[in-house]
């Protein structure tokens, strides 16, 4: 074998750290290796030129690169050598700058152990084999997890490129968090009018199946062909029956239903629509405050609806759909502030979060956009917000900064002088994070035309002086002082948090989440959109916090992103796969048990039972190999003989 | 030998009646100390505002002591101590400052110090609200009280995390309720009342107080109760200071809770230090013999 070696300097990344040429020179002398230099950058232009310029001319037939993660390049150096002519598989990575350069000062040291890792590789290249992958046929269809305006924009934008997609949103209509909203900053145009069309178009599109009121009971297959079963929840409505009408509502009993819509901030029907503009328009059954199926009489919707949709019989329902890509776009949730006891801790019914402020605020609120305090229904003439409750927090172990609080926050200010041109806004916060477009401009109109009064400073304290008001104690930070005022209704900026049931729909989709429930991305910077099994994409506040036109930017990257996998007729599969060795196969069936993707079967071999690999399923992920007892499953560029032989090389270092 | 009693400086001045009725209370309870000899101050404000170290090194004496008497815990009634004891503590951790509080005591310390409890805490802990219901004599019936533990006994957060919710702790709640008192919740409990600076800012300490006076009886109660000797003598002894910075007059007496407890068991009110409250805690004491009296009529 021919072998050459590239120790990249990385300019001074690796280069400060590691004496690279010495690296090179003792690469030259490694078995088989018949090159080996030090270029600057390898992955630049002309140092991937340099490779293949050099596969040419020293007929080499295997590279190793010493370099950066292969998170990153060993795709681009797979290319590289693939160019020249040689098999993708003929090449190795090793990472001496995440693992050496960058966690080491000690020269010496860190260019022995550069050689040392590099010796692996090429111990490693000596034991590769070409590998070839095979294609199959993708489903160009899409499952869109989430109908917030993410999901909304990721629908649309694949429905438009004509790809059918399949929209699955968990509450009985679709909207998510900005349906809610009742103006949206830095515009303040109303939040319902700029969505509700978008909305709209989601029903109408003929390339849309809508499922509301479901969730994602699991998830199976691979890029471009999964198997996706879907949990419609029990709604007591027949919905191909139900029209909207809402003369179920107008007469069930049940009116002290709390009104999740609303934020709890009112209270509605056992039988409800969300809110006048849902999508779909249809009602649903709250199963706990329903006196029919509490108690076995009422039957009132059932006897007005005229269409006869009422049915209270009714059971979950599963539907099975194949879709060739998938974007998760779950949105948030609020962080559960009553943890703050220094804030009541949800006793005093005046202090309440920012969401039920914005419904308090809307038209199609339960005030029908009075802003009252709940305690007593008078309009409050002090109105104090505080933001990063639940962000900035290392306490309650929240210390990230909930991106939107302080922009909505302004807005509020805003609307809150506009419905009462009497009251005074004061606005506790940490630091104003304004860095949109249009935004520290909206927020100095809070300050400078709306005459809010920002106080630099945390809250200590809220607390009722037992004559109606409500005192809010503080820190002046600018001052240096501490402040109190007396507030008729106070709202906390409650900071964001992966959606309820986010870590267990990573899990189905098998893919990562941080220590707070967002998924990961693959690249934080670089692949924001993709996630690191292949067909998932993400899109909204899941990932990460975003605000509105970020969430937006993103569904539209995710369609691209699906689009552009859907652009091929046949996907490559990856062929780092586990192989079964029927010779040593004893048929005990230990690998069909261990493996987590289904992807190993029994099968008969001429009279015996031996196991076998679906290629196409196999994840490459190796727990079969471990298992196996008779080691008769190796993993195509992991077998024991390559991984021996790279310890064979360190132990002789 | 598990428990040591730390009392601290104002058990033996200013906060004689809380001393005596802690005792009282424990007795009551069964519950045994074994003092701590020769101790000395646990290195509250003149220390600490003076040097970190001098302060440990002046509670790790004690500890100390307590270390080599076997003491698996220490007790202290005042929320101070408590702290200051736990703090020193915690900083003996870190080898440098357990090397230089080593120094100042002119020898090594234990390697293994006795961790501080307050004796509220190791009440509720060995007996719960339930068995104290169950030793009440004379249950404090028609008082309506609100507890005020001051800032130290619950924070800060990370010292103090046994001992429930710092921002919000139930445990002198349950005590009293199951004492026989309506408790209200008290907002203000874990504010601060001025604590030392009655002396070098006295105005600064009349506000804090006098917000959490004022508070309290716009609540209609009659009586707070607190946990700690510095904060009794700030709501109490400067109670007319107080209602001078809020423009108000205060009648409010302000009991430590072992003497609330004290009461309920059934302790002769001599033992419980009552004469040493400065706002008089006769209009509590009536309305609570008379409730007794028509409870037995009935």
């Amino acid at each position: 074998m021919r072998i050459g070696v590239f120790i990249c300097h990385c300019g001074s990344n690796i280069g400060g750290t590691v004496d690279c040429a010495k690296v090179a020179a003792l690469a030259a002398t490694f078995p088989d290796v018949v090159y080996a230099t030090d270029p600057m950058y390898t992955c630049a232009e002309p140092g991937q030129a340099a490779i293949e310029e050099a596969i040419k001319n020293y007929q080499l037939d295997g590279v190793v690169v010493a370099s950066c993660s292969p998170r990153m390049h060993e795709p681009t150096f797979r290319r590289t050598v693939e160019r020249a002519g040689l098999n993708r598989y003929m090449f190795e990575m090793a990472n001496i700058r995440e693992h050496v350069s960058w966690i080491g000062k000690d020269i010496e040291a860190n260019t022995n152990k550069a050689a040392e890792l590099v010796k692996m590789a090429v111990a490693k290249l000596r034991n590769n084999k070409a590998l070839h992958a095979a294609s199959f046929d993708v489903n160009k269809k899409v499952l869109v997890i989430g109908g917030g305006v993410a999901g909304i924009q990721a629908a649309l934008d694949c429905a438009e490129g004509g790809i059918p997609v399949v929209l699955v949103e968990r509450e009985a209509t679709i909207g998510g968090k900005m349906a809610k909203l009742d103006k949206t900053f830095p515009t303040v145009d109303c939040s319902a009018c700029i969505l509700g069309p978008k909305m709209v178009d989601v029903a109408q599109s003929p390339n849309i199946t809508t499922y509301a009121y479901s969730e994602i009971e699991s998830i199976s297959g691979y890029v471009g062909n999964f198997t996706v079963t879907i949990r419609k929840k029990t709604t007591y409505v027949d919905w191909s029956k139900c029209t909207g009408c809402g003369a179920c509502t107008e007469k069930c009993p049940s009116k002290k239903t709390p009104d999740a819509f609303n934020e709890v901030t009112g209270l509605t029907t056992a039988i409800t629509i969300a809110f006048p503009q849902a999508i779909p328009k249809k009602a649903v059954i709250n199963a706990q405050h329903c006196k029919k199926l509490l108690t076995g009489k009422c039957g009132v919707c059932a006897k007005t609806c005229p269409t006869g949709a009422i049915n209270y019989e009714m059971k979950d329902e599963l539907v099975t759909e194949t879709v060739g890509a998938i974007v998760a776009a779950t949105g948030y949730d609020l962080v559960d502030w009553t943890q703050y006891e220094q804030y009541g801790g949800g006793r005093y019914p005046d202090v309440i979060t920012s969401l039920q402020y914005e419904r308090l605020l809307s038209a199609s609120g339960p005030t029908g956009g009075h802003i009252v305090r709940p305690s007593d229904g008078k309009e409050p003439k002090n109105v104090v917000f505080i933001q990063c409750v639940g962000s900035r927090d290392r306490s309650i172990g929240r210390p990230y900064c909930s991106g939107f609080c302080c922009m909505y926050t302004a807005k509020q200010a805003v609307l809150t002088k506009d419905h009462m041109p009497d009251s005074q806004s004061y606005v506790f916060y940490m630091d104003i994070r304004a860095n949109g477009k249009l935004y520290d401009e909206f927020q100095r109109r809070a300050v400078e035309e709306y005459g809010t009064e920002y106080i630099r400073g945390r809250v200590s304290k809220i607390y009722p002086d037992g004559k109606g008001h409500l005192i809010v104690k503080g820190a002046d930070t600018l001052l240096g002082q501490a402040v109190e005022v007396e507030a008729d209704l106070v709202v906390l900026a409650v900071g964001v948090e992966a959606a309820k049931g986010a870590a267990r729909l990573a899990e189905k989709l098998r893919i990562s989440y941080d220590s707070y429930g967002f998924f990961m991305e693959s690249h934080v910077k670089l692949k924001p959109v993709e996630t690191n099994t292949a067909g998932v994409y993400l899109a909204g506040v899941c990932q990460g916090v975003k605000d509105i036109p970020a969430s937006v930017a993103q569904g539209s990257a995710a369609a691209a992103k699906v689009l552009s996998l859907f652009s091929k007729d046949k996907l490559q599969s990856d062929p780092q796969i586990s192989q079964v060795d029927i010779k040593r196969c004893i048929a005990c069936g230990k690998c069909v048990q261990t493996c987590p993707f289904g992807a190993i079967e029994l099968f008969d071999f001429r009279g015996q039972q031996k196991a076998r690999v679906i290629e196409t399923v196999c994840q490459g992920c190796g727990l079969c190999t471990a298992t196996c007892p008779q080691g008769a499953i190796q993993l195509a560029h992991f077998t024991d003989n390559q991984i021996l032989a790279e310890v064979d090389a360190l132990c002789q270092c | 030998m598990s428990i040591v009693y730390y009392p601290g400086c104002s058990a033996a001045g200013t906060s004689s009646d809380y001393e005596k009725s802690t005792q009282a209370v424990c007795d009551a309870l069964g519950m045994s100390f074994t003092p701590l000899p020769d101790w000395n101050c646990c290195g509250s404000t003149p220390a600490h505002a003076t040097s970190t170290e001098l302060s440990a090194a002046l509670s790790v004496r004690n500890l100390d002591i307590a270390a080599k008497m076997g003491a698996e815990k220490v007790a202290t009634p005042c929320p101070s101590c408590l702290s200051n004891l736990r703090l020193a503590k915690k900083r003996m951790e870190k080898p440098e400052f357990r090397a230089r509080v080593d120094e100042l005591l002119d020898e090594a310390s234990s390697a293994e110090l006795p961790q501080t409890y307050s004796v509220m805490q190791l009440i509720y802990e060995k007996y719960g609200s339930e068995f104290v219901a169950h030793r009440v004599q004379r249950p404090l019936k028609g008082l309506k009280v609100a507890c005020y533990y001051g800032c130290l006994m619950s924070r800060p957060a990370d010292i103090m995390a046994d001992f429930g919710h710092p921002e919000n702790p139930q445990v002198m709640e349950s005590l009293l309720r199951a004492c026989g008192a309506e408790v209200v919740e008290f907002p203000l409990k874990t504010e601060c009342c001025g604590a030392s600076h009655g002396i070098p800012e006295r105005q600064l300490t009349a506000n804090l107080s006098g917000k959490i006076l004022e508070t309290a009886q716009n609540m209609g109660i009659d009586a707070l109760v607190a946990a700690c000797p510095l904060c009794q003598m700030n709501l109490d002894l400067r109670q007319k200071q107080a209602g001078k910075a809020m423009g108000k007059e205060f009648a409010l007496p302000v009991f430590y809770y072992t003497q609330m407890m004290g009461m309920a068991f059934g302790i002769k009110l001599s033992a419980l230090g009552l004469n040493k409250l400065v706002v008089s805690p006769e209009p509590v004491l009536k309305k609570w013999q008379a409730a007794l009296k028509e409870g037995v009529c009935e």
